[in-house]
This record gives C-alpha cells, structure tokens and sequence, in this order.
C-alpha cells in the first residue's frame, strides 16, 4: 500500500480507482477498504470562527466541495449543537433546520450529522433534525458526565439514526475515568465514541492513552474517534496517533476551520493519512481545492494559534469561548488572554460562557484597585 | 402556634430532595409537621434517616401512605414526573394538597416571590424546576416594567448536586423552566440551558438571566433605573426565604447588537449559595427548591386550615409601580 500511495502522490492521480482499491462506491454505504473515517466538521465546529454567520450559500458550497471529495459525513449544526442559537453562544444568522435541509439537499452520498449538548438541545431537536434529514447523532456531554446522554441516545436510536457520542474536555478525565464514561454512552446505544480536545491540551500520548482505554474498555463493542484541535498545533499529529492506537473516525474541518485555534485541517488529514498508506476515501487534491477554493474565501479570518488560543490549549480551556472573550475584552477593556487563563484556573466547562463576563469584570475590578493603588503610592 | 392544629405532612421521595426539605419543616415550618417519609426503595439513607428523626416511614410507596388511618394534609413530591403525573390523580381523589417538586407540571407553576397568591386554594401546585425558581422572579421583575420579548437562563450546577432523575431527564429541566420563563417570568419567549460542572471543591449554584429589552432600557435613564430597581427588589424578595441568593455583580446593560438580532439586552447574574439544612452549601439548586417548597407548602396548609400563616410576604405588586 505504501508503494501505491508513493505512486499516486507523485503521479497527482487520486482520482485513479484502481489505484484505490475498495474505496469507490459513491452510494452513501460503508466503503470496504478504507482504514478509518473522516468526519468533516467545518459546517458545525466551523460556526463558532464564523460567529455562528453560515449562509445556505455558504453551506451548499461547501456540502456539494466535501461530498465530490468523498467525505462520507459532513456535521452541519450551530457550533454549540442543535439549540444553540442564543445569548450565550450567539445566535445563528440562518436557522440552522434550514442549513440541515440544504446539506441534506446537496450531498449525494455523504450522510449529514448533528450535534447535540443535552442541558441545551433536546429530544425535540433531534426528531426536528431527523425529519429534515440528517442520520448521524453525536451527542456531547463533558468527559464526566455521560449520563445525561442516556435519553438522547435511546432516541436517536429509535429514530435509526447512526450514533456518536462525544466526551468533551477529554484532557480533563484520566484515561480510565474516560473509559467508564464511553461505557455509559456505549450501553446507551452510542455506536462510537470520541475522544474530544475540546480544548486543544492533549499532547501526543495524552491523546493516545485515552483513544487506547476506550477500545480497551469496549473490546470491539463500539468505535473510537479523535476530535482534534490546534491550539498547541498538534491536532493532526494527534489524529495520527489516534489512528496508530486504534481509532477508526477522526474530525476535521477544512482550513482548520473552528473553534479556538481551529479543528485539526481535513486537508492535512487527508494528505498525511495518505501519504502514510492509511486509507481515508477522501479525494487529496478534490479536498485541497475545497478548503483553498471553497472555504478559505469567505472565512473572515484564518485559526491561527495566537497568544489567546495558545492560552486555551496551555489552560485547559473549551476552545469556543475565544471570541467570546475577545468580545468582553473589548467591552471590559481587559485582555482576552488573561479571561482565558483564569477560565483555565476556575475550571470552567463546555457551555459555560457566560461566566466570561464573571471574569472579565473581576479583572477590570481588579485592574482598577491596582492602579488606585499604584496613584497612592506615586502620591508619596 | 401551640394551640394550632399542625397541619399533617408526607414526604414522598426520600433521596437528596426529600431529606433536605424534611429537615426545613422539621427546623423551620410552625404549621407543618413531616410525619411521613414514603419511598420504594427499602435500603434508602433517606428512609433509616427518617425513621431514625422520628418518621413514619415505609418503603412502600404511595399505595401504604393512602391506606393509613390519618391521611396526611398535604405531600411534597419529590420524585419523578412520571410517578407523580401517576400519584397526582390519587391525592386529589384523596383531598390531600399536593406541593409537586417533579417536572411533572400537573399543576400551576408557582415560584413564591411571584405568583403564590394566585394559587393559594390549587390543590396541586408544581414548582418549576431549580433554575425555574432561581431565574423567573428576575425575568418577572425585568417584565414587570418593560416588555421582554426574550428570556434566557444559563443554570450552571454542581455535578455533585445533580442526581439520577435530573440526569435521566435532563430535557424536562429545559423544556419546564423555558416555559415558566413565558408563563411565570412574563418573557414572549424563553430558553433554558442547564450545565453540569465537575470542578472540585464544587461550585456554587450560578444563574445568569439574560433579558432582551427595548433600546431604552440599554441606555442610563429613568427606564434603565427603574429595571435595575425593580431587579434589586425582587432579588430582596427571594432572600426572604433563601438567604444565599444574591446578585454576583450588578446587572450589565448592552446596547442592540446586530449579532444578537438586533435585541438589546440586560444580563444579571445570580448566586445561590445553599442554607446547608441537609446538602452542603454549594448545592444552592436543591436548597432554593425545598426552600420554595416549605414556604409553598406553609401558606397552602395555613389556607387550608384557617390559619393565619405568619409569616407571609409582601403581595407581589407590579414591581413597575416604584419606577
């Protein structure tokens, strides 16, 4: 296999079925002879760097570049799961039912996914979602708390809907806690379960270590998957060992698009899987020109690992409160890095981003006190 | 009180909730006395521990409560929607008031600083939901001098604090408190989100309540202090009953935002630190609940009975009133 995907590198001809042997099939089934399976989540993840702003437009384009590219499941929801148009986490521009039928419109084979945070989406969103389309169910709970998953995994079930479950904040559960916690998604019906860096901390065997005990615990019952980000820059690099451990669904979103520093880059993903001989499906130069021609134009800015996001993976911090708190920087006039290290501090979860306002007037408060302080003293 | 007949009262529900609101009444209540302690489970803490208090109490369920020679006045329900939508028919059949802490919502919604006088002869009341309790009194004081087109509580939790039947049923806390933001706080529309935090020593309970409010209310001036007023009252109220409830700063005010659909906002954060009757102190969500509950069921037994309750609050006047 190495020597064919040298080949096929060198030659440019990805498109050459006989060069990928088992992996054609544009019928929407599982593929025979791909090695894992690539999740693409610039349409939900991606939401949280485009404030939550996607266009059916937009959404179309990108469905339609993804699917021709062979990227079986394509996750399109606000960045916080179904629901999460809000106050806390901004509100969607397009109400995102109405993207979920545009994907499920303009995909041929790939299957359209839904996040769900049970405590903000419900049962009532996921039959919503059902009914426009979409067949794969990823439920999300933080790493600790899997049970509140139960309900929401019988019903996705029942709906026949394929099912993920995603343990977010992974780094902040030891390996073995993390396996007790797979387990319950698992004996809910979750066929799947993600190890998800929510916060871009794992470093390498970090990674690796929490991928190894969830197929420890589950012994072939159920799937693992690697859910990457890049705020230390390891997102692929983590993919990869993933992968090595035994994982057989990786997320990425094109260009990096997502929270934080970004999601590991479906486009780096696929070459690297490639150039290892590890068979994706995914069409290397077809996904090349979808994160350069497709998405890079209309993103306002690029992830990229600046103090900020670097603070979020060094913390330990959920990677979608960065423009939150680049927000209440602005409005508090405190630096957003300093918010973020003090999240880190307190231990905030997912979901929580209204504790950012907390934290930038503590700051502020703080600030001022200091400075008062400061005067006095110079007045001496 | 001495010469007053103590209205009669079962606890149906021995887990965190039951336990913590049997020693309010026990410690607190003039006008009830917890006479039962009812679960299903015979190797229940909360059932030795009643029993041990004096209790009667029986792993029986509600089958054994109904067959005793003296009827209690009025139960407090504290364990799932689904057994006390099946239990609500036979209290009412039984004249008993039934005081329901499920999200079961067979009854009015009541949230105590708000709407009680309205409910005081409801032979069955519900109480919402924790954050239901901790948020609609402020989305009612915003109401109450301005429309709020929009209502959104964020309810952050001690992961200690949540037991088995919130985390089986995590979407009935959503989807009860959004509704008791429209019916109980007066908001067009509501959202609810509850989170689950882990962290240790355990965080406080934490609420934040976001409004939408018309463009005057953003800006310093007469409308803007009259809200702000209005929340303090309010906030006032509740501390009647739950002393640890409290504003964490004051109230922010932003200005429209195209990003927010053109709605501007008010956003109040609240904490919730419990009386540690039972639970310890962080776990403010279960406190303000069985808080809500003892003084609920307090006024339904002194109604009940012709008794003078006490200890009433103030009625909840239109809160505008003091713009």
């Amino acid at each position: 296999m190495t020597t064919t995907n040298t080949a096929n590198t060198a030659n440019g001809n990805n498109n050459d079925a006989s060069l990928r042997e088992g992996t054609p099939a544009a019928d929407g089934t599982a593929r025979a002879g791909r090695d894992l399976r690539i999740t693409d989540s610039t349409l939900r993840d991606g939401s949280h760097a485009m404030s939550h702003q996607f266009t059916e437009e937009q959404v179309r384009a990108v469905v339609h570049a993804l699917d021709g590219a062979g990227v079986e499941v394509i996750e399109v929801t606000h960045g916080d799961g179904l629901g999460g148009s809000s106050f806390n986490y901004g509100f969607s521009k397009v109400d995102e039912f109405d993207l979920i039928s545009a994907a499920v419109d303009e995909a041929t084979q790939a299957k359209i996914a839904v996040l769900l945070l049970p405590g903000l989406g419900t049962v009532h969103d996921l039959n919503k979602a059902h009914e426009r389309g979409a067949t794969v169910a990823r439920i999300a709970t933080h790493c600790t708390e899997a049970d509140v998953s139960v309900q929401h995994f019988a019903a996705a079930r029942d709906l026949g809907m394929e099912t993920v479950g995603f343990l977010m904040l992974s780094h902040r559960a030891s390996p073995a806690e993390l396996a007790r916690q797979g387990r319950i998604m698992v004996d809910a019906g979750a066929q799947c379960v993600y190890v998800v860096d929510s916060a871009g901390a794992l470093v390498l065997t970090d990674a690796q270590a929490r991928v190894q005990a969830l197929l420890d615990e589950f012994a072939g019952t159920a799937q693992v998957g690697f859910h990457g980000h890049q705020n230390l820059s390891l997102g692929v690099a983590n993919s990869v060992l993933a992968y090595q451990a035994g994982a057989t669904q990786i997320d990425g979103a094109l260009c990096a698009l997502g929270a934080g520093a970004g999601n590991s880059p479906t486009e780096v993903l696929t070459a690297t899987f490639d150039r290892m001989g590890i068979r994706t499906g995914v069409d290397v130069p077809a996904v090349l020109a979808a994160a350069e021609e497709v998405v890079r134009p209309f993103i306002p800015r690029l992830p990229w690992t600046d103090r900020s996001s670097i603070t979020q993976g060094y913390a330990g911090v959920y990677s979608s409160f960065l423009l939150h708190a680049e927000r209440a920087s602005q409005r508090y006039g405190v630096p957003a890095h300093a918010i973020l290290q003090r999240v880190g501090e307190h231990g905030y979860v997912g979901g929580q981003e209204d504790m950012i306002i907390d934290i930038a007037l503590a700051l502020a408060e703080e600030r001022a006190a200091s400075d008062a302080l400061y005067e006095t003293a110079g007045a001496h | 009180m001495s010469e007053q007949r103590r209205g009669v009262a079962a606890i149906v529900g021995s887990g965190n909730i039951g336990s913590d609101l049997m020693f309010k009444l026990m410690r607190r209540s003039e006008l009830i006395e917890p006479r039962f302690m009812v679960g299903v489970d015979p190797a229940s803490d909360g059932l030795a521990r009643a029993s041990r208090l004096g209790l009667e109490a029986s792993a029986e369920g509600v089958d054994w409560l109904l067959s005793q020679p003296v009827l209690p006045d009025i139960v407090f329900e504290a364990t799932s929607a689904r057994a006390h939508a099946a239990n609500a028919p036979r209290y009412a059949e039984a004249g008993i008031i039934a005081v329901d802490l499920t999200p079961a919502a067979v009854g009015p919604f009541v949230c105590p600083p708000v709407n009680l006088e309205f409910n005081l002869a409801a032979p069955n009341v519900n109480l919402i939901t924790c954050g239901g309790q901790a948020t609609t009194p402020i989305v009612h004081a915003v109401s109450s001098v301005v429309p709020v087109e929009y209502a959104e509580i964020v309810a952050s939790i001690s992961s200690r604090s949540a037991g088995p039947g919130t985390r089986a049923n995590i979407d009935e806390f959503t989807e009860t408190t959004a509704t008791a933001l429209q019916v109980v706080g007066g908001a067009r529309r509501g959202k609810a989100i509850i989170i689950l935090n882990p962290v240790e020593p355990p965080l406080m309970m934490r609420n934040t309540v976001f409004c939408a409010i018309p463009a005057e209310a953003a800006e310093p001036g007469p409308v803007q202090d009259a809200v702000l007023a209005s929340i303090h009252a309010m906030v006032a109220r509740v501390q009647e009953y739950v002393p640890g409830y409290r504003l964490r700063t004051e109230p922010q005010f932003d200005t429209a935002r195209e990003l927010w659909h053109g709605m501007a906002r008010v956003t109040v954060p609240i904490e919730v630190k419990g009386r540690g009757d039972y639970l310890p102190d962080y776990a403010g969500n279960l406190d303000i609940i069985t808080a809500a509950a003892a003084r609920v069921g307090d006024l339904l037994v002194a109604h009940k009975l012709g008794q003078d309750p006490g200890w009433v609050a103030e009625p909840a006047a239109p809160i505008g009133a003091n713009a």
